[in-house]
């Protein structure tokens, strides 16, 4: 038998689909060996896990919950690599989201209707997301400083500064020491649907802003400059597209879109910035996968994102009923992106396995 | 006030040991063209294992040794996605740190808030160890101190007087003219993953046996982060490995330090990424600062055998 491997001049959307759902069973497949060799019994952890997330109504409303951020950031971030723009910094670009909407909220909130502030927070928010964004863009096009390290380092920068707020200057006054800013006023907080903490408002944003954005990618004359430089950025410079506004503007909406989800947390979730990680709780880095899963289209990130928040949501209710620790989801998820990216091989390549004697070597 | 110096100076030593670890490992997986995201999950799960290998066999030696094998063979994974399939670098360490998190914490959960009743040794030298100040600020280490010390002086000179060195540096800035000259390229970059590995690894073991001797979820810190950027902090020079460890280090053991002075330890804790923005964008604003920053060449590119 000899195994060939061969270039794959282009693959159909079947075989796409196809390879996909052959990654995430061989990651599921992967994270079974890993619960097995660890005395966990596999199936009843992956079963546990389902059946938290998407195995009840209060765990498919949890599940949405937590959807919409990833879908929000999610999008943002399959744009940007779309065009090969390694954003890893949407932890901190939401973040700045938040630390921009509670300053809006808590000076102009308390003189102003709902109608009017609500807006105010989220445009203030998506500004504050997409300054953050825009700097690494800057830096990139105009010295030449990769975009993965620069992102990287705004990530810890904006924390850090997010703690120095919450212990020092915007300490809340009413919150009897703890490091928590005042809570925002009754209007800027989103509402729910009944017995859940789905907001309306934010769900309808998440779906508009996931298939606005793919028509953008794969519609618009900013879509195709997106593609064009990600295919190669050496002909986009030659090719007439203005690299420096296409990359500014790329990173604002990336930015922007991780900024926003920071507002839609707090007024909805939290209704006071604290801590960064309870505040952006780690939607920035597993938004990656769910872009990547999404293959980079940022409408398919509806269903990515559900997909993740399910593991997310399941992965709190193991801790629970199977004693697991919270890591398991880290697990969860790490081998899900290994085996994701391992299936991009497949798609560029095929196998082509010849049995028998092979007669001419 | 002497004593503050010496008490600053000696944790500031300890505080850069995994930094320099870690990094020097870094600097010589970059340098065959491979980056490497996932040293935070590498980090977690050398401290995990090295602190579960001691605590059973009761040798902080054996863990060490435990933590730099799952260190090397880990970051074998990372390497098969990019060197054998050429996959994504960035996405792919990512993929590592997560891993590496989720299952330092799955290996960990029975033993959190378990003291470890062996640590790794001191090395005492009789009479030297004694001096006031020098004594105890240089030689009143762990071994662990040393050893880091030790490794980053061989790489300094294997990268610059070896043949390994030299072959480690043509893969990673141009690997088709080191094929040409019959160099086995990916086997290079393998090797160079797993000593990256191998190193983080052993900085995690650093921390759990000889810096806390406990293992908590989380006790890595972002080290594997700041990693990355003393990386680049450092220019990919062992050398600059070395001034960037010790020198993120003493902020560390500053940030809680002035504290009581009304220095906000979160503005402190910004310092080393803002440093190494600042060292990448000095570097960018000259012209030629882009080749004389020594970033190999076809980092984070795939490679393919044979193609133009």
């Amino acid at each position: 038998m000899q195994i060939d491997l061969l270039p794959r001049e282009r693959s159909t959307g079947l075989q796409n689909l196809t390879i996909l759902i052959g990654s995430l069973l061989a990651g599921l497949l992967a994270v079974s060996v890993v619960f097995a060799l660890n005395g966990v019994n596999p199936a009843l952890a992956i079963f546990s896990i389902f059946r938290g997330s998407f195995g009840s109504w209060y765990g498919i409303k949890e599940t949405i919950t937590k959807a919409i951020p990833l879908i929000l950031i999610g999008s943002g971030l399959a744009l940007a690599y779309k065009a090969k723009f390694w954003n890893i910094g949407a932890e901190s670009q939401l973040l700045v989201g938040a630390i921009f909407a509670t300053w809006v909220g808590l000076h102009w909130g308390p003189h102003l209707p709902a109608p009017v502030i609500v807006p105010l927070m989220f445009l203030a928010a998506f500004l504050g997301g997409a300054l953050w964004g825009v700097i690494p863009a800057y830096l990139k096009v105009r010295f030449g400083i990769n975009e993965i390290i620069s992102t990287l380092m705004l990530n810890y920068i904006a924390a850090e500064f997010v703690k120095f707020l919450v212990v020092g200057p915007w300490k809340g006054a009413s919150k009897g020491g703890y490091p928590y800013t005042d809570d925002l006023p009754a209007q800027a907080i989103l509402s729910h649907f009944s017995y859940s903490r789905i907001s309306p408002v934010l769900l309808v944003l998440a779906i508009i802003a996931a298939l606005v954005l793919g028509w953008i990618v794969y519609r618009s004359r900013f879509g195709y400059e997106i593609r064009v430089i990600g295919e190669n950025t050496h002909a986009a410079r030659y090719s007439g597209i203005n690299f420096f506004r296409t990359s500014l503007l790329i990173m604002v909406v990336s930015g922007g879109m991780a900024g926003l989800t920071g507002a839609g947390e707090l007024m909805s979730i939290h209704h006071y910035l604290s801590y960064p990680e309870t505040i952006s709780a780690g939607y920035g880095f597993t938004a990656i996968i769910v872009a990547w899963l999404a293959r980079l289209n940022p409408a398919f990130t509806i269903v990515s994102g559900l997909f993740f928040a399910g593991i997310i949501v399941g992965g709190d209710a193991i801790q629970i009923s199977m004693g697991m620790p919270a890591a398991t989801v880290s697990v969860f998820n790490g081998m899900i992106l290994v085996f994701l990216i391992m299936g991009d091989f497949f798609i560029s390549h095929k196998l082509r396995i010849r049995t028998g004697r092979a007669s001419h070597a | 006030m002497l004593d503050i110096i010496v008490s600053v100076l000696t944790r500031t030593i300890v505080a850069g040991t995994p930094l320099l670890l870690a990094t020097v490992g870094e600097i010589i997986t970059e340098r065959s063209g491979i980056l490497n995201l996932g040293m935070e999950g590498l980090m977690a799960t050398g401290a995990v294992t090295g602190f579960i290998v001691t605590f059973i066999t009761g040798s902080p030696w054996l863990g060490m040794l435990a933590a730099i094998l799952v260190g090397a063979l880990l970051s074998m994974l990372h390497g098969f996605v990019c060197i054998g399939l050429r996959a994504n670098q960035v996405v792919s360490g990512l993929a590592l740190t997560m891993l590496g998190l989720g299952l330092s914490g799955l290996w960990g959960k029975p033993y959190i808030g378990r003291p470890l009743e062996n640590r790794m040794g001191h090395l005492y030298i009789p009479g030297l160890s004694d001096i006031p100040i020098l004594g105890d600020v240089f030689l009143n280490h762990d071994w662990y101190v040393y050893l880091a010390v030790l490794i980053g002086l061989l790489a300094m000179f294997a990268l610059k007087h070896t043949k390994a060195g030299i072959i480690l540096r043509s893969v990673g800035e141009n690997p088709k003219a080191a094929e040409s000259q019959g160099i086995p390229v990916n086997r290079v970059k393998y090797i160079a993953v797993a000593i990256g590995g191998a190193l983080a690894g052993m900085a995690g073991s650093f921390l759990s046996t000889a810096y806390s001797g406990s293992w908590n979820e989380g006790m890595t810190a972002g080290r594997g982060w700041i990693v990355i950027a003393l990386t680049i902090f450092a220019l990919w020079q062992p050398s600059g490995a070395f001034l960037g460890a010790y020198l993120f280090g003493g902020i560390f053991v500053l940030q809680y330090m002035l504290q009581p002075l009304g220095i906000s330890p979160n503005i402190l804790a910004m310092l080393p990424y803002v440093a190494t923005l600042l060292v990448l964008l000095i570097y960018g604003l000259s012209a030629s600062g882009q080749r004389r920053m020594n970033a190999p060449a076809t980092l984070g590119e795939p490679y393919v055998r044979g193609e133009r």
